[in-house]
């Protein structure tokens, strides 16, 4: 009866009914049990469950609506079991039981509220409650419908170390009572931020990928640039959701150009701008036009990503808009202050056509503690120097930068460029 | 990883029979969903072969040859672009879809070269964490 050959089809076929329905089905349990683990754990049941039959059985017409079932089962078992049953648990038991009666049409009940049911769950599991690790492997585990290991093996630490994060995090949310609930008014605001921030950090992850040659971490880039989307989708009038999708968007799409053959990065204006991602930039700018159309232009997101789309629309590196650049990162200095910024608005100054302007800037933030160490300070620093004709001071801070810097590949070039203002004639 | 998801051609969709409005509703239900599960990055449906233009090579010849083709099952009639994680997400997907034809349908699912065959190149050191913006900057010391 059983066709043991077909079974690790099939094992992948739940894998990927799992990926599609994780996070609906969490999010209605959650909403019906009010407790995170326990939620998580009946969905669980229902994919062992699941494991169990369908492949003797083959997969449902509508998997989604039978783990819903299978996991209302096992909550109902799980309330009834418990000896001293609380008035609470009896209530649910019994609002259970009454659903089950009258509907065995689960999927319009679970169609109903499914998308708010998730978007609260996001919310919770990006709840600022929780240091920005947990919130991470909660949101990827959670809604990504990630397992434990993928989390790990993207993140490059032991699978216990995780686990252990994500047991947590769901005790640090049952502790602090967080409500299963979409914020409204002031504190919206605050919890919206919280929830783009795991995402960026997600995409940031994947795309930086600072160590290890598995290929699940640009897979991360690809996993946030989709909770952004789902994001889009269930909160479509926040024009900073638009602004993380097009920032995120935009920049995947210069993945294939950022690296050699041999493995070393090619940096922006330097990548061969046919390998850019045509379809992902003309999502990403669409996702821009839609937080602009929203009066969206000035969150710290949609401007990032306007930069990214100078570039993107900049045909050579040449017809780079220098100028428009700057005047984005004047408006970003203002929404989020930060050094950083400052540094990139001076290059971007520089850019376009006045160094002594940018140098002024550079100097500006030299005292800042985090730019004292920063090599690209300092290498910045040096650019300029060098396009004023200050060739001494240029050599200085070349072979300052090259001592900051951890990065071999860029040590040499530094001291390469510091030599170069020995030799160069005028 | 991507993936084309190909909707074949029938006799009726090459005669140019417009879809009932029920299944215009589901379909656009369905693409609803894909979009709101962040998988589609695009999807088109194609006219009829009629339509069509080949352009055989042979050699250095190039010889134009107008449409309709005859081979009804091996035309297209449509096409999505989906971002997934896998082969078997994609087939559940499709499984998801209304018959996209009155009668019998074919959808096809293929996979997309993409700079997942970035794999092993995309890897090695690719510098110490920084913040995203700076990267611009690095570019710009270069000239």
């Amino acid at each position: 009866m059983q066709a043991p050959e077909t079974a690790p089809e099939t094992h992948a076929a739940i894998d990927a009914v799992w990926r599609i329905e994780s996070a609906k089905l969490i999010g209605a349990l959650v909403r019906i049990v009010r407790d995170i683990s326990l939620a998580e754990e009946l969905a669980q049941d229902a994919l062992v469950a699941a494991l169990q039959q369908w492949p003797a059985e083959g997969i449902p017409r509508n998997p989604g609506a039978w783990l819903m079932q299978a996991a209302k089962h096992r909550a109902i078992d799980h309330f009834r079991h418990r000896q001293r049953a609380e008035r609470k648990h009896e209530q649910v038991a019994y609002e259970l039981e009454a659903e089950q009666d009258r509907a065995p049409d689960f999927d319009t009940a679970l169609d109903d509220d499914v998308g708010d049911d998730v978007l609260r769950l996001m919310f919770t599991a990006c709840h600022p409650v929780l240091s920005a690790d947990a919130r991470v492997a909660l949101t990827l585990r959670l809604l990504g419908g990630l397992t434990t290991d993928e989390i790990a093996r993207a993140y490059l630490v032991p699978e216990p170390t995780i686990a252990q994060r994500i047991v947590r995090a769901k005790k640090a949310i049952a502790r602090a009572r967080v409500p299963f609930e979409v914020p409204r008014g002031a504190d919206r605001a605050a919890r919206l931020a919280s929830v783009l921030e795991v995402i960026y950090l997600v995409f940031n992850e994947g795309y930086s990928a600072t160590a290890g040659d598995d290929w699940m971490r640009p897979q991360l880039c690809e996993d946030a640039m989709r909770l952004g989307r789902v994001l889009a989708g269930l909160a479509p009038g926040e024009s900073e959701v638009h602004g993380l999708v097009a920032l995120m968007e935009l920049q995947a799409s210069r993945i294939r150009a950022r690296v050699s053959r041999t493995g070393e990065p090619i940096l922006l204006l330097d990548q061969d701008r046919s390998r850019w991602d045509q379809l992902l930039i003309h999502h990403g700018l669409a996702a821009l036009t839609r937080a602009q159309q929203l009066d969206g232009a000035h969150g710290p997101y949609a401007l990032q990503g306007a930069i990214a789309a100078c570039h993107a629309r900049a045909r050579t590196a040449a017809d780079t808009d220098w100028a428009r650049i700057a005047a984005l990162y004047a408006e970003l200095s203002r929404v989020m202050p930060s050094p950083v910024v400052e540094l990139n608005r001076a290059v971007a100054i520089a850019m376009a056509g006045d160094p002594a302007a940018g140098l002024e800037i550079v100097d500006a933030i030299a005292d800042h503690p985090t730019m004292r160490e920063y090599p690209h300070w300092a290498s910045a620093r040096a650019d300029l120097l060098a396009r004023l004709g200050r060739r001494d001071e240029a050599r200085a801070a070349f072979e300052r930068a090259a001592a900051l810097t951890r990065n071999a590949r860029d040590r040499d070039v530094l001291l390469a460029r510091a030599k170069e203002q020995d030799s160069t004639a005028p | 990883m991507r993936f084309m998801v190909i909707v074949k051609a029938t006799k009726d969709s090459e005669a140019g029979v417009m879809p009932t409005e029920e299944l215009l509703t589901a379909m656009t239900k369905y693409n609803e969903d894909l979009a709101k599960a962040g998988i589609m990055l695009a999807g088109e449906g194609l006219h009829p072969s009629s339509k069509g233009v080949r352009v055989r090579f042979s050699g250095e010849k190039r010889e134009i040859i107008d449409g309709p083709f005859a081979e009804t099952k091996e035309l297209i009639a449509g096409y999505w672009i989906w971002q997934v994680r896998s082969r078997e997400e994609a087939i559940e997907w499709v499984k998801r879809c209304p018959n996209p034809m009155p009668g019998d349908s074919e959808i096809e699912i293929r996979q997309i070269f993409d700079a997942d065959d970035f794999g092993a190149e995309f890897t090695p050191e690719l510098r110490e964490r920084e913040e995203r913006l700076v990267q611009q900057m690095e570019a710009n010391k270069k000239k």
